[in-house]
């Protein structure tokens, strides 16, 4: 790792404090994923990706942006990755998914804070996250109240900090503030890339993206069988990198993956032992590297088959339409597709509850885990009313909160085992 | 064939050990720092063939000893039904756990939920604020709550900001046996929203070392508007409930 030195310091990065996470996120890495049995070989890839995360990505990224390559960092699945491959852009997910430097992050942000949030703060304060040091333009969404209240207060800390407004309703008027926002999206993607959208390279954009898209979906769809293939804990790795690696590579592994889960598949080779009961894991994202409750589930005799997440298939289920035959046209298809996401954020939301249940059916699951980050309080309260609902639905709901700490890892752990126990009957 | 059901739990650890439905040793023992040794001076001198743990130190013993094991709500969902046959809710409360279940008439688990990670409102709350009002022990702390005709208002469930609300009441001259009172009344009534959302309407077993406090039993019963049965140790349930599960699994 240490070749990567000068870079990491050229980015600003403090190395004492980037090494001590580095070495922390390498050994729960190795204890969360290389202890799983009978991994698919495909894995190998991802692995690798993982253990380079903060190395030869960075690398690949900065090497663009010497060929004149914007990079451009984003939080969530609100943000056309199509507009920023279009500009010949890279587009990048930031750290946020562990506690590090909260302390930091506290002196400018409530304590009383969701810790997906207060991460990303962490992580820019104190100065280990070489995604963030290496973007050209940070994109923050209008989401929760969370998110949006805390953009302000980032802005002061990045180079370049863009907002993008979000609806709240699946309206007309919202449907038309969508594409206003992204045709401001746009301008601003022109102004700092120096490039023009043009129907041929939004088309490129649109068809890279939609290919890494069907990938995901493939690999799901493989998860219906039985045995199971792949480990949850894998396919939300898979479902991480998504927002990392570069684009093509990345569809390419993933159905290189998918082949070797046919196989598996048609030889009746699965990664967990008979008996092992399906869950599906539903609300908020997991960011790297949160794998706290999958991997509490996946050693407590359950195994997750399928993440109605934006990390999963509530972020990657819809395809971009490619009909027409101008740049508003796409721009236009592009709208269609992400107004289409059922964030929590949206009132009312019916279409993710519907969604849920079709996943539970889909996957043929015996019980669904609603994860709820501390103080998220879109999905929060969501939870309440769809697990009254699901009820109704026969269709059995653990209800956990937490956050990135481990210290409630035993309280977690008996909610998960009595639940499992419940669901087996 | 003998079966042990052994409960760690944070405070305590339960052994019960039965032969057929005859229950041939109950006891338990003030937990540890050291819980294995605990379990291992627990033990001494019973025999079994099988044993079932539960509670929040099953999966240490789990590595040390060859058992099954299952979890606290299982546990305590399974010992419940054996002694009340007509209960459909239970409340335990433990030295760091409250629980609610609901079980439907078939005896299944059809809802449960149980505290958050602190400490509010579990047994170990009380001992620190019988401890802070100065009784010697739990039992002397309930009693004297018993006799108190009215109640000082807990605002505080964080254990920390409770003793401090506690201090300052005394401070201000408030009856030391009106906020004992104050204190069991604000625990019942957190424990009591909770066990109403979980598990709303049907008889109620009430378990768990605090089940063994006079005063919370008293709130309890007079508070909820329907059946509450304590069991004679209302302690052991969990691990009765351990040793049911090995005798129908084997």
């Amino acid at each position: 790792m240490s070749g990567y030195n000068q870079m990491w310091s050229e980015l600003g990065l403090d190395l004492e404090a980037h090494d001590a996470l580095l070495s922390v996120l390498g050994d729960s890495y190795h204890n969360i994923f290389m202890t799983q049995k009978n991994r698919p070989e495909g894995m190998k890839y991802f692995d690798f990706v993982m253990s380079e995360v903060h190395g030869l990505r960075i690398k690949e990224l900065m090497d663009a942006k010497t060929q004149g390559k914007k990079v451009i960092g984003l939080y969530c699945v609100f943000v056309p990755e199509e507009l920023i491959i279009a500009v010949d852009g890279i587009s990048v997910g930031l750290c946020a998914g562990a506690e590090f430097n909260f302390e930091g992050a506290e002196q400018i942000l409530p304590r009383n804070l969701c810790a997906l949030i207060k991460s990303a703060f962490g992580f820019k304060l104190g100065r280990v996250c070489p995604y963030i040091e290496a973007c050209d333009l940070v994109v923050g969404e209008n989401t929760c109240d969370g998110k949006k209240k805390a953009y302000e207060v980032l802005s002061p800390y990045v180079k370049d900090l863009y907002v993008v407004d979000l609806p709240q309703t699946k309206s007309n008027a919202g449907k038309m503030l969508l594409k206003e926002e992204y045709l401001k999206f746009i301008a601003k993607l022109e102004e700092i890339s120096g490039k023009k959208i043009t129907y041929e390279n939004l088309r490129k954009g649109i068809d890279i993206v939609n290919a890494k898209r069907k990938a995901v979906l493939r690999l799901a769809e493989l998860r219906k069988s039985n045995p199971i293939p792949i480990s949850g804990l894998d396919s939300l790795l898979i479902n991480q990198v998504f927002f990392y690696d570069d684009p093509v590579r990345f569809t390419n592994s993933v159905n290189a993956l998918c082949d070797e889960l046919v196989e598996r598949i048609k030889r009746g080779e699965g990664v967990f032992p008979e008996g092992t009961v399906r869950v599906i894991v539903s609300g908020c994202p997991m960011a790297v590297p949160n794998w706290k409750v999958p991997y509490i589930v996946e050693t407590s005799g359950a195994a997750i088959v399928g993440e109605e997440s934006c990390v999963g298939e509530r972020g990657t289920r819809w395809l971009t339409e490619t009909k027409g035959s101008t740049v508003e046209d796409l721009v236009e298809n592009i709208t269609d597709r992400y107004f289409k996401i059922d964030c929590a954020i949206f009132t009312p939301n019916h279409s993710r509850l519907e969604h849920i249940k079709e996943m539970f059916e889909r996957y043929n699951a015996k019980g669904l885990i609603h994860y709820n980050l501390q103080f998220c309080q879109p999905y929060i309260i969501e939870s309440g009313h769809f697990e009254t609902d699901l009820k109704n639905s026969n269709i059995p709901t653990l209800r956990l909160e937490t956050d990135y700490s481990q210290e409630d890892i035993g309280q977690l752990k008996t909610r998960v085992e009595a639940f499992i126990e419940r669901i087996k009957g | 064939m003998k079966i042990a059901g052994l409960d760690i739990g944070s405070r305590t650890v339960k052994l019960v050990v039965m032969d057929g439905s005859k229950i041939l040793l109950a006891k338990k023992v003030l937990n540890s720092h050291d819980p294995l040794n605990t379990v291992f001076t627990l033990l001494d001198g019973a025999s079994y063939d099988y044993m079932v743990a539960t509670g929040y130190g099953r999966h240490l013993i789990n590595e040390v000893f060859s058992c099954t094991i299952i979890s606290e709500i299982k546990a305590f969902a399974l010992g419940s039904r054996a002694v009340y046959p007509s209960c459909r809710a239970v409340l335990d409360i433990g030295g760091q756990d409250t629980k609610a279940i609901h079980i439907n008439e078939k005896g299944k688990i059809v809802k449960f939920e149980m505290n958050d990670k602190c400490a509010a409102g579990t047994g170990r709350f009380l001992e620190i604020m019988a401890h802070a009002l100065n009784y010697s022990n739990i039992d002397e702390f309930s009693k004297a709550a018993c006799t108190a005709t009215k109640a000082q208002t807990i605002n505080n469930m964080c254990t920390v900001f409770a003793e401090s609300e506690v201090i300052s009441l005394i401070s201000r001259g408030a009856k030391r046996e009106e906020v004992a009172l104050g204190i069991h009344r604000a625990i019942v009534s957190r424990t009591l929203r909770l066990l109403n959302r979980v598990a709303p309407s049907g008889d109620v077993v009430f378990a768990g070392g605090v089940a063994l406090n006079e005063c919370a039993r008293k709130l309890i019963s007079e508070e909820l508007k329907r059946p509450v049965f304590v069991p004679p140790d209302p302690q052991i349930i969990g691990a009765y409930g351990a040793a049911l599960y090995g005798q129908n699994k084997r």
